[in-house]
């Protein structure tokens, strides 16, 4: 139960942060969504976002900054193993299929529909 | 002929013919719904792009507004239209429809009155025998062009407004019955150091309150003088902030007989935020619900002052601020 709350609340904080970032700091949608998944990067390379998981669960692995500190993780494993070439190589091993699918499924809505928006 | 420093008198009275609002679905379920002559359940006006439908309203407005004046549209001598498309297309292509000699008008949002004021001074000085001014906006055309495509669903703050979907055309006479144009003030270009396109109806106030006093002092007129005076599009932020300066500046407008088209042309429960915006605001509340309402006898004189945010979408991207214009024109019965 517990863990419920947890989630609920840093999850909720994080789209504060970028509620803030709009609203305050008057940053665009996209620049808002890139500043947090540069967070989460920053965080999971400080070693503070998997301990953030760990603590609030969904709270902190559905928001984007998570993109950002599994982009860092699949880095920082694949450096561990082959080296400093390995930061080029294991960045989107952890999220290839999020941005594999996001370049397919865009490329058949593209075949299928017309954007006119 | 010239009056004060920036304001013309209209000795001849150019007569408003006749006049038309075309709106689209958020405008039909407004409070003013039953002043248009068209409403269109569809945004797209059964085109294919935002922008087609856009020319469709301007072309609709104008057949109604000739339909109605009944005179041939080639007795029309000239066309003066604006929108707020780049290069102002919906006014350029809706000219090649209707094929009458045309000038081409960018105001922003303060387009409405530029081409009455121009086409008043036209058929004033005896330049033209008819005149017919238009002008229109697209919500989904402008939001595409200013803002985000509209499929990304981009957040807005509650200072932001909503682009009216609609057109309003007036055709102007050298006599006949009908609303009379008497005089007009042009505005000049003031710019406050606002930048926040999501909040135009505080950066267009200060150009609305400097038209309003150039007015006065021009004519040498009270506020009293009018039934009724309406600001643009300042939506409901813009409205109150230009109340307060007008106030500070000593110049005091009756709340009773001062509003804006921008918080009159949608209800309480419609979600535009701080009100209507774009050309066709101003231009489908005054050709549609105010002069209905003048030909009922609920009007006499009234003052529009269209207000508009000559922003570009690069200028604002490479962080300019905002100039704004308003112009003025007194219509009386």
């Amino acid at each position: 139960m517990e863990k419920f709350i947890w989630a609920f609340i840093i999850g909720g904080a994080i789209c504060v942060i970028g509620q803030i970032a709009m609203d305050v700091f008057k940053l665009t949608p996209a620049h808002t969504m890139s500043s947090l998944v540069v967070i989460g990067a920053i965080l999971g390379g400080l070693g503070l976002y998997e301990p953030l998981i760990k603590f609030a669960g969904a709270g902190a692995t559905v928001p984007i900054s998570s993109f950002g500190n599994s982009l860092v993780k699949g880095a920082l494993a694949e450096a561990e193993r082959s080296g400093i070439i390995g930061v080029l190589t294991g960045i989107f091993e952890v999220t290839s299929a999020g941005v594999s699918s996001a370049i397919i499924f865009g490329f058949m809505a593209s075949l299928l529909f017309k954007s006119k928006g | 002929m010239l009056q004060g420093h920036q304001s013309w008198i209209f000795n001849n009275k150019p007569v408003i013919l006749s006049s038309s609002a075309v709106g689209g679905p958020f405008e039909a379920k407004g409070p003013l719904a039953k002043d248009f002559d068209i409403l269109h359940q569809d945004t797209r006006l059964g085109q294919d792009s935002f922008e087609k439908a856009e020319k469709k309203l301007i072309e609709q407005a104008c057949e109604i507004a000739i339909h109605k004046a009944k005179i041939k549209k080639e007795d029309i001598n000239f066309f003066l239209c604006g929108d707020l498309m780049n290069q102002i297309i919906s006014s350029s292509f809706a000219a090649r429809t209707l094929a009458i000699p045309f000038l081409g008008l960018y105001g922003a949002c303060s387009s409405s009155m530029e081409g009455l004021s121009l086409a008043a001074l036209m058929i004033d000085s005896k330049a033209a025998e008819y005149a017919l001014a238009a002008t229109s906006s697209h919500n989904s055309a402008s939001e595409k062009q200013y803002r985000y495509p509209t499929e990304y669903g981009a957040q807005k703050p509650p200072t932001a407004q909503w682009t009216v979907t609609g057109s309003g055309a007036v055709l102007l006479g050298q006599r006949g019955e009908g609303p009379k144009v008497t005089c007009a003030t042009i505005g000049r270009v003031v710019d406050m150091g606002l930048s926040d396109p999501f909040n135009m109806g505080t950066a267009m106030a200060p150009a609305a309150v400097d038209t309003i006093q150039a007015h006065f002092r021009d004519l040498n007129r009270d506020p009293s003088f009018y039934d009724l005076i309406a600001t643009g599009d300042l939506g409901r932020v813009g409205h109150r902030i230009a109340g307060d300066l007008l106030r500070d500046h000593g110049l005091e407008i009756p709340p009773e007989i001062f509003t804006d088209c921008g918080i009159l042309i949608y209800g309480d429960k419609q979600p535009v935020m701080a009100g209507g915006s774009g050309c066709a605001c101003s231009a489908t509340t005054t050709y549609g619900h105010f002069f209905k309402r003048m030909h009922k006898g609920e009007l006499k004189r009234i003052l529009i002052v269209a207000t508009g945010a000559l922003l570009s979408p690069l200028s604002y991207q490479q962080k300019e601020s905002i100039p704004c214009v308003a112009h003025a024109v007194s219509i009386e019965m």
